[in-house]
């Protein structure tokens, strides 16, 4: 895919599908590797529930970065940004909206 | 010395000092050693005794390292169990050791359902976090409408009381918060010598089953001070621990540290860099032990945004740093000192490299530790001089008693040594020295790969893979990789008429093996490559 068709499908993404869903989805397919999407609640904490392990969490963060567009510093890259559903959908709200 | 007077003598010291600092919470030696004394007193009273083996399965928190210390009260024997072990491997272990006791996460309920039954030797169990108090809640309510609903005598109760004698211990579980409200804080009577067994720790082994090394209370006593003289710990010194209290790089930061009487930041995990280096730069941490990597990880990150001018020293075992790792360490650290190790399980630590020597030998990990010996010998077990590579032989009073139950192990690692009656550890790793004595690592004998700097067996991975269905023949390697220093890597052959995917496979090992386990890499072949006795050749393959 070229650079500019992969930004428009990002911002179309980004756009039409809202977070959560896309997040679930991601986290079933590449650290679950489910069939049945994404099980838990969306409070649910990554590394408590094992979902995502401790180098899985930079994975988590290109994921976050190419998907939705956003550039993701160093210092964001904390619990409370990337430890549940709703924490990183929240977090990548904040982002888009800035 | 036992290793439960690390603590007490620095409870005894210093009551009032900061000892732990785990998510926001503060808690002093004598906090530390007042809740281990009512876990203690609550592991007797569930009639935990001299010598029992105690597990702990819990990530890194106050509960973990309150129940090292307690059950070493208790005059039992701890084993952490790293969190993500799975159900099988987990049964494997407890049963492996006989553990009368677990102590665990109140939300792993449901699997100490199937360990009632899996396990017949566990007794006790305490839950911990804020769910253990609602799961005593509701047992209590169970049990009080069942005896509104049955009142004596009724065979259909006793019926249920005779169940309830073999789930003793799901119908009894003590919660971690409630029984430190309700035991007294005094020290339980000691029985202990430092011959006793303080702690088994579980290794990966070529066999794919894992292995309890026995710690005597001396061994670690040995290792936890040598190393402190080494890098010349003092009680100001406050480290910073990412590491799982189940490997026992991360188990001796919390150790050595109660010794000498610092103050220890525990943290779960490396998973988020950037919140371990804001809290270090917030306490002010003076040491930094890690694995390539976490190094790995560091250096690509802008570190200037941090203030870490406390750092006084940085270590790394476990695997080798590229010397480019290291040269950039010294560039962005050159106010701390580099400390490059060398260690197994089977005795804790060999060696380090005296960090004014890292420039002029870098690929080297030094000289033995501090009372300890070290020599290196050919096949026949005849010493060889310089430039010679062998197996390396371990001497001290660190190398551990062997291998739990598995006699056979334990005489091939653990041989006789110099003196009568001696045993002197055959790391089975293949090494050189210099014409000074200093030490370089050539090779390991087997195949054991090291993955984020613990050890994987291909075996293990390997009966993973063969339980899936389709999978008819499978070899793991390890391959090299800038982060992890190995990746794992899966070679499957499938069954003609299968159509199990890369997914499934990945799936399937997530279920059953620890994170670190898990294959980065898998290939499907149609065959694998075979020497002349029909053995997979895996130096093909890598």
């Amino acid at each position: 895919m070229s650079q500019a068709s992969n930004l428009k499908s990002q911002i179309s993404n980004a756009v039409e599908m809202p977070i959560e869903p896309q997040i679930r989805q991601y986290l079933a397919t590449n650290f679950l590797f489910s069939d049945n999407g994404f099980e838990l609640d969306d409070e649910a904490s990554f590394l408590e529930e094992g979902v995502v392990d401790s180098t899985g969490v930079l994975e988590l963060v290109m994921f976050a970065e190419e998907t939705f567009g956003i550039t993701v510093q160093d210092e964001e890259i904390v619990p409370q940004n990337f430890d549940s559903v709703s924490q990183l959908a929240a977090y990548v709200r904040r982002k888009l909206s800035s | 010395m036992l290793v439960q007077d690390f603590l007490q003598d620095s409870a005894a010291r210093t009551p009032d000092k900061v000892a732990l600092i785990f998510q926001g919470r503060r808690l002093t030696y004598q906090e530390v050693d007042a809740q281990a004394n009512r876990l203690a007193q609550a592991l007797l009273d569930q009639g935990v005794q001299r010598g029992d083996r105690v597990a702990i399965y819990l990530p890194n928190s106050v509960e973990a390292v309150v129940a090292i210390f307690a059950v070493l009260k208790a005059g039992a024997v701890f084993s952490v169990i790293n969190h993500t072990t799975k159900l099988d491997k987990l049964v494997y272990i407890l049963n492996d050791c006989q553990a009368t006791g677990l102590i665990t996460q109140a939300r792993r309920l449901r699997m100490l359902e199937e360990l009632q039954d899996r396990v017949p030797s566990l007794k006790s169990v305490v839950l911990c976090g804020q769910e253990a108090g609602k799961a005593m809640e509701d047992r209590m309510r169970h049990s009080e409408e069942r005896s509104r609903a049955c009142p004596e005598p009724c065979p259909e109760r006793s019926r249920r009381d005779s169940r309830r004698k073999e789930s003793r211990f799901l119908n009894e579980f003590l919660a971690f918060e409630a029984l430190q409200q309700t035991y007294p804080d005094q020290l339980p009577p000691q029985n202990c010598i430092d011959v006793d067994l303080a702690c088994l720790i579980y290794t990966s082994g070529t066999t794919g089953e894992p292995k309890g090394v026995m710690s005597a209370h001396y061994n670690v006593v040995a290792a936890a001070s040598s190393i402190i003289q080494y890098l010349e710990n003092v009680p100001e010194d406050i480290v910073i621990n990412v590491l799982p209290l189940s490997f026992d790089y991360g188990l001796y930061q919390l150790l050595m540290t109660f010794k000498f009487g610092g103050t220890l930041v525990l943290e779960k995990s490396f998973a988020y860099p950037a919140a371990v280096l804001k809290l270090m730069e917030k306490e002010q941490v003076t040491g930094f032990p890690g694995v390539p990597t976490i190094f790995a990880i560091l250096l690509q990150m802008d570190l200037s945004k941090y203030d870490l001018s406390n750092l006084r020293y940085i270590t790394n075992t476990a695997a080798a740093l590229p010397p480019s790792h290291i040269l950039q360490l010294r560039l962005k650290f050159p106010w701390a000192t580099l400390y490059s190790m060398y260690g197994l399980t089977e005795c804790k630590r060999v060696s380090y490299l005296p960090p004014e020597e890292l420039y002029r030998r870098p690929g080297s990990v030094g000289i033995a530790i501090p009372n300890t010996e070290v020599w290196i010998v050919d096949e026949d077990g005849n010493r060889v001089g310089p430039g010679v590579v062998g197996e390396l032989v371990v001497r001290g009073s660190h190398v551990m008693r062997g291998y739990w139950e598995k006699p056979e192990e334990t005489v091939q690692r653990y041989r006789p040594g110099p003196i009568p009656g001696e045993r002197v550890l055959y790391t089975g790793d293949l090494f050189k020295v210099d014409e000074e004595g200093f030490l370089y690592f050539v090779a390991r004998k087997d195949d054991i790969i090291k993955s984020r700097g613990e050890k994987v067996s291909p075996k293990e991975v390997e009966n993973v893979l063969y339980s899936l269905d389709g999978v008819v023949e499978a070899a793991v390697v390890g391959v090299s990789d800038e982060i992890l220093s190995e990746a794992i890597k899966a070679f499957i052959v499938r069954r003609d008429d299968n159509t199990l995917t890369e997914r499934d496979v990945l799936r399937h090992c997530t279920q059953h093996l620890e994170d670190l386990m898990v294959p980065k890499y898998v290939e499907f072949r149609s065959e694998l490559p075979k020497t002349t006795s029909g053995k997979i050749k895996k130096t093909d393959l890598r």
